[in-house]
């Protein structure tokens, strides 16, 4: 079984995670937790500093973290986005085309699934936040 | 049509082996049902009252006939010898093993087709104009778009877990045969004045329990940055649409909520921010998928003229066939309602017959429509009496088209958990009364629509009369509906006052038929008068 999935090479960051109003009343923290209904353009003007943001699924039928994600990578963040919570084995390949680099599930993957998982797609017909090119990029390169 | 290239199969050819590895885990009780529930939802499989159910995607309602066999094979390998077309352009299969499912899903695969995004809260099979490429009065053909937004929706990283289903439907002419405007995003392709092609785009529309009409939110999108700006609507829905209730979840409720100016001007934010981003197909993607919808060698200089000297083909031909761009060409209608009949349902041998006679008599092209037809798009005029005898002898002769007896109906309480009252036997004596008194004869356009809850499946917002299935203290109850419409003048139905039981509903509708037939004036359909004279009369006769 798994309890984390990671796919960065830096070392991971120990600070704990704190809410997005605590973090932007206290700008020196490193590590910030988004919550489905914050808005993770707050974050913005803070990324230099931020190395690790975890993005919580309380329920895995709550699709804004996605969109959190996609987001923070397309502002040009760098550093760790973790997904934590109820997150299963069927949405890791989405969540790594969001631009998840690390996963911390409230139940542990089986290493087997989560590695089908993360192989299912042989290609991607959008481009998104990973560096997989599309199809469409494919058809006319 | 559209065909797959090896990177379209292996796409589907994937997610079949998805779905078989979810389903055994399932088995082997490695994922909750609540785990498996949206991953089979997101590949068409209901768990309705008797057994599963199977939505299979018809992209744009456009098939070829080795696919309509294929689905003939699945009704009688896998269900009871029947297939249901649906008002989405689908099909459904209503008896499924939940082990069958990933086979089935692989026949589908070696006919180019999937069952992928057809439920669950997602983006869903792209519906259009079931006349597309055929029709004289469009502009464009509006499929390649649709097709180029099927790719750009089918596994979205981001939006496979919206606060709700989202459906997505394209047209490209005047006339609006695909109730364009409600749905979650509308599209019309438009011309601008500088003669340039683009999207007008209306959001927010829906039927439901809150049924609402899409206002545009943009009327020009150029055609380069449909995939941005369609990406930026759906990214506004899914961080801001409501997740606290479901009933308040579809996008309709956020444009009403926050106002069609505000919601537009979100888009317009992230559209901005999203062009900077490189997502948007090269405009050489939707010239290659345009390749794909060329006309059909049709043949140059045929007669338009007909022998109309065998009265029922003549009444068949004024009512089920519609005019095609080509001289010498007819679009033919294929009634899925005969009288007393279940609306939308045909049988292996009949979905066989209708591959047969497509590929016959049509380019090898069939259409299904939201109605619950099929549409043989390409007729050649002087070959409608030969088909039209073939249907005949099939029972799929039934003039009826947007007539009283083509009737849309969901699939009620026989099938449906959701449902509060059965819909299919309503309709089924309607559709025989009127037969029988001979009134449907006089009654010309009138369409006629019955959902079994208000989810609004069967589409009672949107019939010129419609019936609404409630439940009534433990018992069935019908409310009935006066002046919707899905056209261009789209409007919403008006309930007239108390409902009825099942014989009731019946006798209603002939009271607010007699009302239309006493005072209509010359040239008027049933709209038109319910609209001229407004409700009161109707509420007099059925309940002075």
């Amino acid at each position: 079984m798994v309890d984390i999935l990671r796919f960065r090479d830096d070392e991971p960051v120990s600070d704990p995670a704190v809410t997005v109003d605590a973090f932007v009343d206290q700008t020196n923290a490193a590590a910030v937790r988004i919550e489905p209904g914050d808005d993770a353009r707050a974050l913005l003007p803070f990324l230099e500093q931020l190395r690790l943001v975890e993005v919580n699924f309380p329920s895995f039928g709550d699709g804004r973290g996605y969109s959190s994600a996609r987001i923070l990578r397309e502002a040009g963040y760098d550093g760790e986005l973790r997904a934590v919570g109820d997150v299963l084995v069927d949405q890791l390949s989405h969540m790594r085309r969001c631009g998840f680099d690390s996963f911390v599930p409230d139940k542990p993957f089986d290493a087997e699934d989560a590695e089908a998982a993360l192989q299912r797609w042989p290609e991607v017909y959008q481009a998104a936040a990973d560096e997989r090119r599309p199809i469409w990029a494919k058809r006319h390169g | 049509m559209y065909r797959y290239d090896h990177y379209d199969q292996a796409m589907v050819d994937a997610r079949v082996e998805e779905f078989r590895d979810q389903t055994r885990r399932r088995l082997e009780g490695k994922l909750t049902e609540d785990q498996f529930k949206p991953l089979r939802l997101q590949n068409g499989l209901y768990l309705q009252l008797h057994a599963y159910m199977l939505r299979v995607a018809v992209p744009y309602g456009t098939l070829n006939s080795a696919q309509m066999h294929v689905l003939a094979d699945i009704a009688d390998k896998y269900d009871r010898g029947y297939g249901h077309f649906t008002t989405r352009q689908n099909i459904q299969y209503n008896w499924i093993r939940l082990e069958d499912a990933p086979d089935i899903l692989a026949d589908l695969a070696t006919v180019e087709m999937h069952a992928i995004q057809t439920s669950g809260n997602c983006i869903r099979n792209i519906s259009s104009d079931q006349y597309a490429g055929a029709t004289a009065d469009e502009l464009v053909d509006p499929r390649p778009y649709a097709e180029l937004l099927r790719q750009w929706s089918s596994f979205h990283p981001e939006f496979l877990t919206l606060p709700r289903k989202f459906k997505i439907c394209v047209i490209a002419s005047e006339t609006d045969r695909a109730a364009m405007k409600l749905h979650d995003i509308g599209i019309r392709i438009v011309r601008n004045e500088a003669g340039e092609l683009g999207a007008a785009f209306y959001a927010g529309g829906g039927m439901g329990r809150t049924p609402m009409i899409a206002p545009c939110i943009r009327e020009f999108v150029p055609l380069d940055q449909l995939i941005t700006y369609s990406e930026a609507c759906l990214r506004v829905y899914n961080r801001y649409g409501r997740r606290d209730n479901k009933y308040k979840a579809r996008i309709k409720i956020l444009v009403h909520e926050l106002g069609k100016d505000e919601y537009a001007r979100q888009v317009e934010e992230e559209f901005a921010h999203l062009q900077t981003q490189g997502i948007e197909p090269p405009i050489a993607e939707l010239e290659r998928i345009k390749t794909y919808f060329a006309d059909p060698p049709f043949e140059a200089g045929l007669p338009d003229d007909l022998d109309r000297s065998d009265p029922d083909f003549a009444v068949w031909l004024d009512r089920n066939t519609h005019p095609h761009k080509q001289p010498g060409y007819a679009i033919a209608v294929i009634s899925l309602k005969p009288v007393g009949g279940i609306p939308g349902d045909a049988s292996a041998a009949q979905i066989h017959l209708m591959a047969d006679l497509a590929k016959e008599y049509s380019f090898d092209e069939l259409r299904v429509t939201h109605a619950q037809n099929i549409v043989l798009p390409h007729v050649r005029k002087a070959d409608l009496h030969a088909l039209w005898r073939r249907l005949e002898e099939a029972g799929l002769a039934t003039p009826n088209l947007d007539r009283i007896g083509d009737i849309i109906a969901c699939p009620g309480l026989d099938y449906c958990s959701l449902a509060n009252a059965r819909s299919i036997p309503v309709a089924q004596k309607i559709s025989k009364r009127f037969a029988e008194t001979g009134k449907d004869e006089e009654l010309g356009e009138l369409k006629l629509k019955i959902s079994g809850c208000i989810n609004a499946c069967g589409h009672h917002h949107a019939g010129h009369i419609g019936i609404l299935g409630v439940d009534k203290k433990g018992t069935e109850n019908y409310q009935l509906l006066l002046g919707g419409c899905e056209g261009d003048d789209t409007s919403l139905g008006k309930i007239t006052g108390p409902g009825f039981d099942e014989d009731g509903i019946v006798n209603a509708v002939e009271k607010a038929t007699d009302v239309y037939l006493a005072r209509r004036e010359e040239g008027e359909r049933f709209l038109d008068t319910y609209r001229r004279i407004g409700m009161e009369p109707f509420k007099e006769a059925l309940y002075g």
